[in-house]
């Protein structure tokens, strides 16, 4: 930890630092120190005061109902949310994911270094810093002016924002599929598709699936995007185009800027119920990655 | 990548039926090849295609909003859409300092903690600790906000505004009469959104420095804290600038946090410490009442915002790209 180690022989031979190198030494480990307490005190705070006000107004009936007609009133719940976000996400995986691995195996298997395959690598990295609200206004001015909003417009947004990320970690995770195992499959007579399909895929899939399940907890926790895409409802809708739908970060957005004592506790448990989803997925993730064979 | 080797290369003339229904099989196998190779092909196209197709049909429809006002759209901070006048200037204003405040506060602590990380802490609490920071990365904006709005604010946003305004006040940057809710507050709250961004990439590029590095540091007799500022910190200098402009990318395209800190006010002034407004605050905010043409700003506002962090973007992508390659 501290400066010098006094059994290290190397040291023993030559001159000590001077005390004035060994204060800086000491300042400067003090200095990261710090900065990580700092770091770690909002975690501690965001997860333990998120719990403590979420659970005031944490319910059977709170995960079970919709919302009440007026956001003055106590009572009822964001299931209309949590169906909404269901909905979306869902819809949203079903697009994004099997695009995002399709474009992964054409820049592991087939494009590797070619100018579209570096052209593709790149933009999807620059894709993942594209504003999501800007997402949003691209959808609005695409889809919802004609269609009107919906479930569908909420989901397109959110798998242009998952796209790029199930790309580059489905590509990290093909990579690591040792040549061997595919020289194997060659050698057995198998072509790139059959050698793809059959060897490299399974051989990667915890590794893919951590990817998907981070891309769906950050689509989960969206709600730029949604804002001019599904407008939200404060009932439940099932109705995919045509009818504004609401999500949990939508109803918790809603919640935070009512002046309503009771739309703000609502706001809370909606956060906390979000908060638990997310960390769900966060932690399936973690568990995939940890099953993967061929980790890093 | 080794090709398949073709079996018409090995085979005899022989044709017996298995030997003619294995050349069968190879021939669709390979149609299914090329069929596959396409398919793979243009899913990747498609990303490039989204993006194009995002850039073109927003700069379409704001297209009018831009040749009405010309360059007044950038230059001019008087937003009134009732008279047809849409200037963003203190939107963008407000969007910059709020991310270069949140840039001031997390690029050291986000340092301090990977440098700790990498070179401090004993391994048993790496793990621990790292996990606990990318767990910032997973909490939703929303709830960044609403924590913000309810508990960071009483807490420590508006005495630390007014702490800074009585001390160091007669800095036009820190003059009051100070609020929580204002650049200051949002910045606050940018910067722990941040920190997972910019902490995460910056340990891998601690990492990537070479241990022959720090040995040789160690050799010359320097401290530990020597090493770092003599080794470990000057390798990773194009990585850090990488990792810091992500972490800005990220700032200033965030909405919902902001939108319920900034104050939601449109005006240029010094002081850090008052309400303000941001682009992506605007949008949020002003979408739902906004006319036809005031949502073609809003959308000309967007492009903007979208330019600057595909520059900023495009810019950490090659910084970082560079230093992983070598």
């Amino acid at each position: 930890m501290s400066a010098p180690a006094p059994k290290d022989p190397g040291r023993l031979q030559g001159r000590r630092p001077s005390p004035r190198r060994v204060w800086g030494d000491r300042l400067g480990t003090l200095a990261m120190l710090v900065a990580t307490v700092l770091v770690l005190l909002p975690v501690g705070m965001i997860l333990f005061q998120i719990a403590q006000k979420g659970l005031g107004t944490m319910s059977w009936e709170f995960l079970t109902q919709a919302m009440p007609y007026s956001y003055r009133k106590i009572g009822g719940g964001f299931f209309n949310a949590l169906v909404g976000t269901a909905i979306m996400v869902g819809l949203a995986t079903a697009v994004a994911v099997p695009l995002g691995v399709l474009a992964a195996i054409y820049l592991t298997e087939y494009g590797k270094k070619n100018l579209l395959a570096t052209l593709i690598r790149f933009f999807s990295d620059v894709m993942t810093g594209v504003p999501s609200i800007f997402v949003g206004l691209f959808v609005y001015t695409a889809f919802v002016l004609p269609f009107g909003f919906g479930a569908v417009m909420g989901a397109a947004a959110l798998a242009i924002i998952m796209l790029p990320i199930v790309v580059r970690s489905t590509e990290e995770m093909l990579k690591l599929v040792p040549r061997e195992l595919k020289d194997a499959s060659y050698a057995l007579g198998a072509g790139t598709w059959q050698t793809t399909v059959r060897v490299v895929l399974p051989s990667a899939l915890p590794g893919i699936t951590t990817g998907v399940l981070l891309a769906v907890a950050r689509a989960a926790g969206e709600t730029a995007p949604l804002i001019l895409t599904t407008l939200g409802a404060i009932e439940i809708v099932t109705k995919l185009v045509g009818a504004p739908i609401s999500a949990l970060p939508l109803a918790i957005f809603d919640g935070a800027r009512s002046p309503f004592a009771a739309g703000q506790e609502r706001a809370w448990a909606g956060a906390l119920e979000l908060l638990l989803i997310v960390l769900v997925f966060t932690l399936l993730a973690r568990v995939a990655a940890s099953r993967s064979r061929i980790s890093r | 990548m080794s090709e398949p080797v073709s079996p018409e290369a090995l085979s005899t003339a022989s044709s017996t039926r298995a030997e003619r229904f294995r050349r069968e099989r190879t021939r669709l196998g390979r149609r299914a090849d090329t069929l596959f190779a396409g398919l793979t092909a243009l899913a990747g196209l498609l990303v490039l295609i989204i993006l194009a197709y995002m850039v073109l049909t927003t700069t379409n429809v704001a297209l009018p909003v831009f040749r009405s006002q010309g360059l007044s759209f950038v230059t001019s901070a008087t937003w009134r859409p009732a008279d047809g006048q849409f200037g963003i200037l203190a939107f963008v204003y407000g969007t910059l300092v709020t991310s270069a405040i949140a840039l001031v506060i997390a690029v050291p602590l986000s340092l301090g903690v990977s440098l700790y990380l990498v070179e401090v802490a004993p391994r048993w609490l790496r793990g621990p600790v790292a996990y606990a920071v990318d767990l910032l990365a997973a909490v939703p904006s929303v709830v960044y906000g609403l924590w913000g709005v309810f508990v960071l604010l009483p807490l420590f946003l508006q005495p630390a505004a007014e702490f800074l305004s009585r001390t160091l006040g007669f800095i036009p940057i820190f003059a009051g009469p100070a609020s929580g809710i204002s650049y200051f507050g949002a910045g606050v709250v940018l910067a722990i959104m941040i920190v997972p961004i910019i902490s995460s990439l910056s340990r891998e590029v601690f990492r990537a420095v070479p241990v022959e590095d720090r040995h040789a540091a160690y050799a010359l007799g320097a401290t530990r804290w020597e090493m770092i500022r003599g080794a470990v910190l000057p390798r990773s200098r194009a990585g850090i600038v990488g990792a810091t402009m992500l972490g800005l990318g990220r700032a200033l395209g965030e909405t919902i946090a902001v939108a319920l800190l900034i104050g939601s006010r449109a005006e240029v002034g010094a002081s850090i410490l008052k309400p303000g407004y941001s682009i992506a605050a605007l949008i949020a905010n002003t979408f739902g009442e906004a006319n036809p043409e005031g949502i073609r700003a809003l959308v000309g506002a967007g492009v903007v915002l979208f330019a600057i962090t595909i520059m900023i973007n495009m810019a950490a992508r090659m910084l970082v790209w560079r230093m992983v390659e070598r």
